[in-house]
């Protein structure tokens, strides 16, 4: 991945905003943001970002490339499209934070340990194994992701929710031995890994 | 018709007049008091009927001077338009039943203030002369345009294609003016997204071509005299030769300059030639001619440019521009696109802290330019730091943090400067206090150039500036009209635009200048008393040759003669009357105004003795704002106190004193003035027309105490055109002045 982070900065040392068209999903849009700020006073959770939206996209025009991809603000996006409803000039904002928090996954400088980052990587591991979510296991990971004695404390504090689950027969204890899967998991796993292929050609391509 | 004068008056009774007023009492007053000799009432003298009652009795009876009391002079002018006899309104409909309630108890007052009507205008009807021209004026269909730029070639050619010959005089050896020198113009057509050809060329071909339109190069206006239709005006070449030309108008056209950045030393204009303005830019791309634009210093090609916008303007500090020019981020985002049409590669960045993207092109223009990947960033440049890599320090505004960035190019945006000529009025004519509390604040740096029209006017070679050196117009209602009448300033002299608002700007001032030589050759009024064919004459055995009205007419009309005598320049005058408001010894009067029409006026109101406790109130409006609004008032049902009695004027510039002290020393009571506004912003049609009267409305206090009257009965006021509910409240709250401190004791 780091291969690919110095390729990228060496094929457009000094255009980070051209990088950033090229490769982040509706990067087109980031030149026309005119700065009135309207998506940063709009963003329910625009205290807790360490960069508005608005701020990024100055900064990509400002080349901090570093800064920008290896920010958590965009990986704070709870998708609520209140940006985009909002911005005078039309930018998809939403979309253009999650692709920019893909792009700096796909190059290795995500946030380390950021919990939406791993919730993420949980969710994605969990689906690819039987081809649809068990949500026995993705709770179990996400309690253990920070080890087993923060796991067995997470469990506890949630025993009750957990038990009335079973109750209602929302959740099967019995899925913690293999559990479902969908009738071709090969098959699809080979579909992903096939689109995987097409957008890394695609990406060394641009690198 | 004979020259005997014969006087009829007309009543209507429609629009429920005959309801609300005993009509036949009126009749009876404009008969024995008004000494009309025949009076006929109407039930609707606006049509057709009645308006063919009043043509017979002018053809057949030989009728000279009508008195129509109907509704305000500013309704149903169509209906009642008699030029060929003297006519005044008793404004019975919006000036009385429409401001007074409906009810008995009203009753007798209201009939008063008709009563009172009726005698004011049978009065003011037998001073009135049916004005005629002088004799003096002349048809002159040449027109003057001076400077040829892109706005004096414009008013050129739309001069021309009304058919009217022009002469235009350009100083340089070329036309195109600052224009000339543009690689590209912004763009004035949709979808405004790439720079647009300047059209120069094209309109240079198209001047050279028509017939109507004669050009001196190289040459300047030596001498300007005369008047609007008769201009007469001596063109000067550079070698020295001089001729002469008549011509009916002119129009002023002599553009801009730009600020000098020099005077900036933080952003290093001085210290290196890869530091230029943004005109010497379009420079630097016109001479590379379709390729690479070369950087001066070294002809390296610029890879990098930044763009410093707002250089020295809107600012407040001494020897900047207060004001914006409102065009220079366009300007940038179209020379950033000569970059990126070249090289799509090269870095163009323009800073800026507030991006003004005006007019129907902007903000398209701007999203044209993203799309190109011009860098916009919000920065306040500190430093441009020179060397063979340009550092551009600034502040970056949005990520709040001190940084710079690197540039071969830098293009400073600075302001346009009006070339205008020196101000008349450079020291005011008037001292006031708030004149000279304006003097502390800094003084904009202006252009000093020599005279550009040399007029041979007593009150200065050029046209009168109104702040910034830009010319003074009344810019709302009259944009293209200066302070001399019969020029026409076009062009941003007027106020910072770009090349298609100039245009704009010289087709209407083009066809103002047609239509004050066309007046000027009927002896008409220009404006806004267009048509007026009255102009002020004097008693010469009664001047005091005290200069007050050539000092004081806001339009430079009047000359001296060598004695000291008023020479009044009839095109020039716009019939304001300020000159009659000045005279201290009344002897400048217009056939159909003077100082004894409107004191006849003030003489035939009835004013009860002081135990009727019947006040009276004397409101002198002006016919241009206040007394439009004290109409819309009437139509609004709003209420006026009934003791008032409004006289309209010209201007409050034309207030006689006389008329002030006249009327209390007859027993008024109150006196209330209503003009427009004054001052930089001001709404007065004749510009200084309400100002000198507020200032000699500051020494009424002097008049008063000398009667041994209280301050407070006469009072000015800046009434605006929509002031429908203020307008009235200001008389009734001087009704309340007079109960509270009295009636007048001069009742007789």
């Amino acid at each position: 991945m780091s291969d690919l982070n110095s390729a990228m900065t060496e094929r457009y040392h000094n255009s980070f905003l051209r990088e950033v068209e090229a490769n982040v999903e509706e990067g087109e849009w980031v030149k026309m943001c005119m700065q009135c700020g309207v998506c940063a006073g709009s963003c329910p959770l625009g205290n807790a970002w360490e960069h508005t939206p608005q701020k990024l996209f100055m900064m990509i025009r400002a080349g901090k490339r570093e800064a920008v991809l290896s920010s958590d603000s965009m990986w704070m996006c709870t998708s609520c499209y209140n940006c985009i409803a909002r911005c005078p000039r039309g930018l998809p904002i939403t979309h253009i934070m999650h692709g920019l928090a893909h792009y700096a996954k796909r190059l290795g400088l995500a946030p380390k340990n950021q919990p939406t980052a791993q919730f993420s990587q949980i969710f994605w591991d969990n689906l690819m194994k039987k081809g649809r979510v068990n949500e026995l296991k993705l709770g179990l990971s996400v309690y253990f992701k920070d080890g087993f004695g923060q796991g067995i404390k997470n469990a506890l504090a949630n025993k009750q929710l957990g038990q009335n689950m079973m109750k209602a027969k929302r959740m099967n204890a019995m899925e913690f031995f293999g559990g479902h899967s969908i009738k071709d998991t090969s098959g699809l796993q080979k579909m992903i890994k096939k689109a995987q292929e097409i957008e890394d050609a695609k990406i060394q391509g641009n690198s | 018709m004979s020259d005997e004068k014969k006087f009829a008056g007309y009543i209507c009774t429609g629009c429920g007049i005959g309801e609300r007023l005993d009509s036949s009492q009126l009749e009876m007053i404009a008969t024995r008091e008004g000494k009309m000799q025949s009076c006929k009432q109407h039930a609707m003298l606006c049509s057709s009927e009645g308006v063919q009652m009043i043509r017979d009795d002018i053809g057949s009876e030989g009728a000279s001077h009508i008195m129509i009391a109907a509704c305000s002079r500013r309704a149903k002018v169509e209906a009642f338009n008699f030029p060929e006899v003297a006519m005044t309104r008793a404004n019975l409909r919006e000036g009385v039943i429409w401001v007074r309630p409906d009810a008995p108890e009203h009753q007798e007052t209201t009939q008063e203030m008709a009563d009172d009507y009726i005698r004011m205008a049978c009065a003011e009807l037998r001073s009135l002369k049916l004005p005629h021209a002088s004799g003096e004026q002349s048809l002159n269909k040449t027109i003057l345009v001076v400077g040829g730029g892109i706005t004096g070639m414009t008013a050129a050619l739309e001069s021309a294609a009304a058919g009217y010959p022009v002469h235009i005089v350009e100083k340089q050896g070329a036309l195109g003016g600052q224009a000339a020198d543009y690689a590209k113009a912004i763009p004035t057509r949709s979808p405004y997204k790439e720079p647009r050809d300047t059209g120069v060329a094209e309109m240079i071909a198209a001047i050279e071509a028509n017939g109507l339109i004669t050009v001196h190069l190289n040459s300047t206006v030596a001498k300007t005299a005369g008047a609007p239709g008769r201009f007469n005006v001596d063109i000067a070449t550079e070698s020295g030769a001089v001729s002469n030309e008549t011509f009916g108008a002119i129009i002023q056209a002599t553009g801009f300059k730009l600020y000098d950045p020099s005077n900036l030393p933080q952003y290093g204009y001085s210290s290196s030639p890869d530091i230029v303005t943004n005109a010497e830019l379009e420079k630097l791309v016109k001479a590379a001619d379709g390729g690479p634009i070369k950087r001066p210093s070294d002809g390296k090609e610029v890879k990098a440019v930044a763009f410093v916008q707002n250089v020295g303007q809107s600012s407040s500090e001494e020897g900047q521009l207060p004001y914006h020019s409102g065009i220079g981020d366009l300007i940038a985002i179209k020379q950033a696109m000569y970059f990126k049409d070249r090289n799509n590669d090269c870095d163009t960045t323009i800073l800026f802290n507030n991006l003004r993207t005006p007019g129907a092109a902007g903000e398209d223009f701007y999203r044209a330019g993203q799309e190109k990947m011009i860098t916009f960033s919000k920065g306040q440049v500190s430093e441009v730091v020179p060397g063979d890599s340009l550092e551009v320090k600034f502040q970056d505004l949005i990520l709040d943090e001190e940084t710079s960035m690197q540039a071969d190019l830098v293009v400073l945006d600075v302001g346009m400067m009006p070339n205008s000529g020196p101000d008349p009025y450079a020291v005011p004519i008037v001292i006031d206090e708030k004149a000279e509390a304006a003097s502390e604040t800094p003084r904009a740096p202006t252009v000093t150039v020599d005279s550009i029209l040399n007029l041979d006017y007593r009150q200065g070679s050029d046209l009168p500036h109104l702040k910034n050196g830009f010319t003074d117009s009344h810019f709302i209602c009259f944009p293209y009209e200066t302070r001399r009448t019969g020029i026409y300033a076009a062009g941003p002299l007027r106020r910072p635009m770009d090349m298609r608002q100039a245009q704009d700007d010289a087709a209407g001032a083009a066809m103002k200048a047609i239509q004050a030589a066309e007046n000027a050759g009927k002896g008409m009024a220009a404006h806004p008393r267009a048509g007026d064919l009255s102009f002020p004459s004097f008693r010469m055995d009664g001047c005091t040759q005290c200069k007050r009205c050539t000092v004081e007419c806001p339009f430079g009309a009047i000359n001296e003669d060598e004695k000291g005598y008023p020479m009044f320049n009839e095109s020039r005058c716009r019939r304001c009357g300020t000159c009659m408001g000045a005279c201290p010894v009344r002897v400048i009067s217009f056939e159909n105004y003077s100082v004894e029409s409107v004191n006849q006026q003030i003489k035939n109101v009835e004013v009860p003795e002081e135990f009727d406790e019947k006040p009276r109130i004397l409101v002198l409006a002006c016919e241009n704002d206040a007394y439009p609004a004290l109409d819309q008032a009437g139509m609004n049902g709003v209420e006026i106190n009934p003791w008032a009695r409004v006289i309209p004027v010209r201007c409050l510039g034309s207030v006689s004193l006389s008329w002030i002290t006249d009327s209390l020393n007859s027993g008024y009571d109150g006196i209330v003035l209503m003009g427009c506004a004054k001052g930089d912003d001001y709404q007065c049609h004749f510009v200084r027309g309400s100002a000198m009267a507020h200032e000699r409305m500051d020494k009424v206090g002097d008049t008063l105490s000398s009667l041994n009257l209280e301050p407070e009965r006469v009072v000015v006021y800046e009434v605006a055109i929509t002031d429908i509910e203020r307008a009235p409240k200001l008389i009734n709250d001087m009704a309340e002045t007079v109960e509270k401190i009295g009636l007048s004791p001069f009742k007789f």
